[in-house]
């Protein structure tokens, strides 16, 4: 599943456009930037609420697919302008992270 | 046979630019062919590290020599020191002000994760004179 299969499936809205070409492997959700970077593994979905300049970088370190903005978090100006810049993918959904990680299961492992 | 040797002064001031040595530091690694393990451990650690020297230490300078067989970083500060070194490598220990809790940081597992993805660690920091934080991780 690439990350555009995801937007389609979940009807995401794209608030910054990487590669959309990427796969995604799995699903991480947290807002403590340490602990992501430290847990999130690479083409992971992230899930979090938290659309700062530092959560963009936490994602290219990570090599994360897209950051999923859940419950309508807001992507600051700085932010939008470095993942523009780094070509990081920021999507935003009125969903919670809950259910959007159940989703993600689902496409993941459709014989669940 | 010499290092490739990297060198970045880090702003105290801003967190914009936080994170950019050590994403340059990983591009590096990843060129010199390091394995996708070690590359992560050594961008964790000094990622912590810079993100650390930003919010307590005013900036500072990240050195970084990559050997075959090892990467060893040296971060210096001039920033306040660390009261208490047992206490700040507790995870869930923090000294970070309410807004940088709030940009996601401060969860006190800056250090605790240095340690986690080095292979050793040493702290020498002396009250109102600064840190200094080597770490190195072995190419395994």
């Amino acid at each position: 599943m690439t990350v555009q299969n995801l937007i389609e499936k979940l009807d995401l809205k794209i608030l910054s456009e990487g590669d959309l070409s990427l796969p995604v492997k799995g699903c991480y959700c947290g807002d403590l930037l340490s602990w992501v970077m430290s847990r999130a593994q690479e083409g992971d979905a992230w899930l979090t609420v938290m659309g700062n300049i530092n959560a963009i970088g936490v994602a290219a370190l990570t090599e994360s697919a897209c950051i999923i903005l859940v419950d309508d978090a807001a992507l600051d100006a700085d932010a939008l302008k470095k993942a523009g810049e780094n070509g990081i993918t920021v999507l935003q959904t009125d969903k919670d992270a809950f259910s959007i990680a159940v989703w993600i299961n689902r496409l993941l492992n459709p014989e669940n | 046979m010499d290092p490739v040797r990297l060198h970045y002064d880090i702003s105290g001031s801003d967190f914009t630019t936080a994170g950019e040595a050590s994403g340059k530091i990983k591009k590096t690694l990843k060129s010199l062919g390091f394995s996708p393990a070690v590359v992560r451990n050594v961008t964790i650690a000094v990622y912590e590290a810079e993100i650390n020297m930003v919010i307590h230490a005013g900036g500072g300078a990240i050195d970084a020599d990559i050997f075959p067989d090892r990467i060893e970083v040296v971060l210096k500060d001039e920033g306040p020191g660390i009261q208490d070194i047992d206490l700040a490598m507790q995870e869930g220990w923090s000294t970070a002000p309410e807004n940088v809790r709030q940009l996601g940081f401060g969860a006190g597992m800056g250090l605790p994760n240095i340690k986690k993805y080095s292979d050793d660690l040493q702290i020498e920091s002396e009250v109102g004179r600064g840190t200094t934080i080597r770490i190195t991780v072995q190419n395994k």
